[in-house]
């Protein structure tokens, strides 16, 4: 055997080795599973620079003054924007009525956490299984359910799952489900949820 | 901080696995394929039945996992792959060197071992349908493992080979029990902690800025650090003594998220170490040899650890080519220092693309414990791949002179059936812990809770198929 080829085979070892390894890479790369956190902030802060470049091109848009002034601003500014289902969830918020799409933890260990509705129902508790896991010592391992109205109306119920401590709504306990909409707050153990479309 | 949580859904991936798998095999093919030129000349005249054979072991177990774990990780099984046939080509190209052919080689023991380590990965992939069963025997298997570690202190079954009792033979067969006292002690840890970890992380005083826990606490890692003791002293084993005691302390670290328990840690390990010191011959000499491996006198007594870097250094970058270099000249060069035979003979461009093919894979079983959402499922991936990371470490470390050698096996790669057993059943846990991880959440229907009594908290769904 020649030495060239016993040359060339010793390094194809090696390329193919690295080969591997980036390949194995690759598909790690796009091997993205679990579930997607994003700050918020960072959106906001995209979506207010991309407002600035809108005004310096037009100057329709009135200079919003602040929190949800300035939601208000975006949608009313964001004509095609709107489309995207977080300028539809700025725009539902100021009317007040409507369906909810997502679920807002806005007191407790978890505050600043949202997360969207799915038509199957998100299961909220201490239950690893769970949608939304509550670091709470009052909450239930499944508390409460969150689903589309099973009676086939539009909208969506929370329903207590036998709950230990409770789900509140303002004062009252919830015993069976109740039709929820956007604005509703919940409140379980520590950890206060609202409704935002 | 607002963030928003959205689930992705995921991909199965099997068809990647398959490629990878492909190029895996490819890989293992031309290395023995070179090391046969090198050596003889010629290609290896039973290249077809073994190489047919080798395929038809990983890809049984590719099929496996369509079948019952479809969303298992996609890249554990290759880089296994790729590892345990490098391990089996030097043990080849060793046996060559030795002129053991055929059935007296430690090759063909080792094909043969391999066989019946894909044939209990199997096995374990099929009877294991969810990782949480095993929750229920966390006290079942503590008993086990303690047992699987004092077993070689047994008199009549245990054996003493190289100056450490780690062996028991049973009729002809000898075996390392401590390489499945690992799997065991993992598991045991991961129901222990989960159960107990709100009493260790909660309570305690914090000075200099440690919550130290409170005294009464500090009962668990007081009992692991004695029976690491135990198996430094009796056995004389520092390796698998410094594996078992960093493997819990690690699990309780992650457990508890409190860094004061590594503190505890290490100065109880130190504490250890200094009594050793002082107390054994066997670890002074150890210590000398890792100081100064090039004195006379050190060459005299063991020049295995210095043959082993000489070896390393004659490969330089790219590497003898397989079957071209010397590492038959390094005493234990097919178990302790296969490190170094393929580092003379792969270079440091293949001992580095090795030590990235281990620390992917460990870096997969870490992301599987991110995302499993059961507890106990998070120790014990966290606990699986940090002991395969942790042993990696303290081997190759001891044969680069990191720290003082202390003979563990190199996993998948090293000759030894029982690490080798041992090894691919953790990899067959982590491909379920793994699965389990990835499978999207099960939908609820709509309106099937409303009528129903809602389950107690200690209930979970646990799905069996």
């Amino acid at each position: 055997m020649s030495e060239l080829t016993l040359t060339l085979l010793r390094l194809g070892l090696l390329a193919l080795l690295w080969i591997f390894i980036f390949s194995v890479v690759g598909v790690l790369r796009t091997d993205i599973y679990g579930t997607a956190v994003s700050r918020r902030g960072q959106r906001k802060a995209l979506k207010q620079a991309e407002k600035q470049d809108r005004k310096a091109t037009s100057r329709r848009t009135p200079v919003p003054a602040a929190g949800a002034a300035g939601a208000a601003g975006a949608a009313g500014a964001a004509g095609a924007a709107a489309t995207t289902p977080e300028a539809a969830a700025r725009k539902g918020r100021g009317r007040g009525k409507g369906s909810p799409t997502t679920l807002v933890v806005t007191e407790g260990p978890l505050t600043g956490t949202s997360l969207p509705l799915r038509s199957g129902g998100i299961l909220i508790g201490r239950n690893p299984e769970c949608a939304l896991v509550l670091d709470d010592d009052y909450a239930s391992g499944r508390h409460c359910r969150i689903h589309p109205d099973p009676s086939g109306r539009d909208g969506w119920v929370v329903e207590d799952l036998g709950s230990t401590n409770g789900t509140f709504m303002g004062r009252d306990r919830l015993t069976g489900s109740r039709p929820v909409e956007i604005g509703t707050t919940l409140r379980i153990g520590k950890t206060v949820l609202e409704l935002r479309g | 901080m607002t963030t928003t949580v959205e689930p992705l859904t995921p991909r199965t991936r099997r068809g990647a696995e398959l490629m990878l798998l492909v190029l895996a095999i490819a890989i293992v093919l031309l290395a023995w394929v070179t090391t046969d030129l090198n050596r003889n000349g010629t290609v290896p005249a039973n290249i077809i039945p073994i190489a047919g054979g080798f395929t038809a072991l990983v890809l049984s177990v590719h099929l496996v996992l369509r079948w019952k774990a479809a969303y298992a990780d996609p890249v554990l099984l290759p880089i296994t792959t790729v590892l345990n046939g490098l391990g089996l080509v030097m043990i080849h190209r060793l046996d060559l060197a030795r002129g053991k052919l055929g059935t007296d080689g430690d090759a063909y023991r080792q094909i043969i071992w391999t066989t019946l380590a894909v044939v209990l990965a199997i096995a374990v992939l099929f009877l294991l349908r969810d990782h949480r069963l095993l929750r229920r025997y966390t006290y079942v298997t503590m008993a086990f493992g303690f047992a699987l570690l004092l077993l070689p202190l047994v008199p009549g079954i245990g054996r003493t080979i190289n100056g450490s009792q780690i062996w028991i033979s049973i009729g002809p067969m000898n075996f390392q029990p401590g390489e499945f006292a690992k799997i065991a002690l993992a598991i045991f840890f991961a129901g222990y902690l989960v159960q107990t970890r709100d009493v260790l992380s909660l309570a305690g005083k914090k000075v200099l800025g440690f919550t130290f826990p409170r005294g009464r606490d500090l009962g668990p890692i007081l009992v692991a650090w004695v029976l690491a003791l135990l198996v430094l002293v009796f056995q004389k084993d520092l390796g698998s003594a410094l594996l078992f005691f960093g493997l819990f302390v690690a699990m309780l670290y992650v457990a508890t998220e409190r860094v004061s328990w590594i503190a505890i840690g290490l100065i109880l390990f130190a504490a250890a170490v200094a009594f050793a010191l002082s107390a054994f011959t066997h670890f002074q000499k150890r210590v000398d040899l890792w100081l100064d491996p090039f004195s006379q006198d050190n060459l005299e007594r063991s020049n295995q650890l210095a043959n082993g870097l000489w070896g390393m250094a004659s490969g330089g970058l790219t590497g003898t080519g397989l079957g071209a270099g010397r590492p038959y000249l390094t005493s234990f060069a097919e178990s302790d220092f296969i490190f170094t035979s393929l580092g003379e003979e792969l270079g440091l461009f293949g001992s580095v693309a090795i030590i990235v093919l281990y620390l992917i894979f460990c870096e997969r079983g870490i992301r599987t414990a991110l995302g499993v959402r059961d507890g106990f499922g998070k120790l014990l991936a966290i606990g699986l791949s940090f002991s395969v990371a942790f042993q990696l470490f303290i081997v190759i470390g001891g044969v680069t002179r990191v720290i003082p050698l202390t003979g563990l096996t190199t996993p998948f790669m090293s000759l030894g059936g029982s690490s080798l057993l041992a090894n691919w059943v953790i990899m067959a846990l982590l491909l379920r812990i793994s699965d389990q991880a990835r499978r999207p959440m099960p939908e609820i229907p709509v309106g099937v809770a409303a009528d129903e009594p809602a389950p107690a908290e200690v209930t979970q769904v646990v799905r069996l198929t």
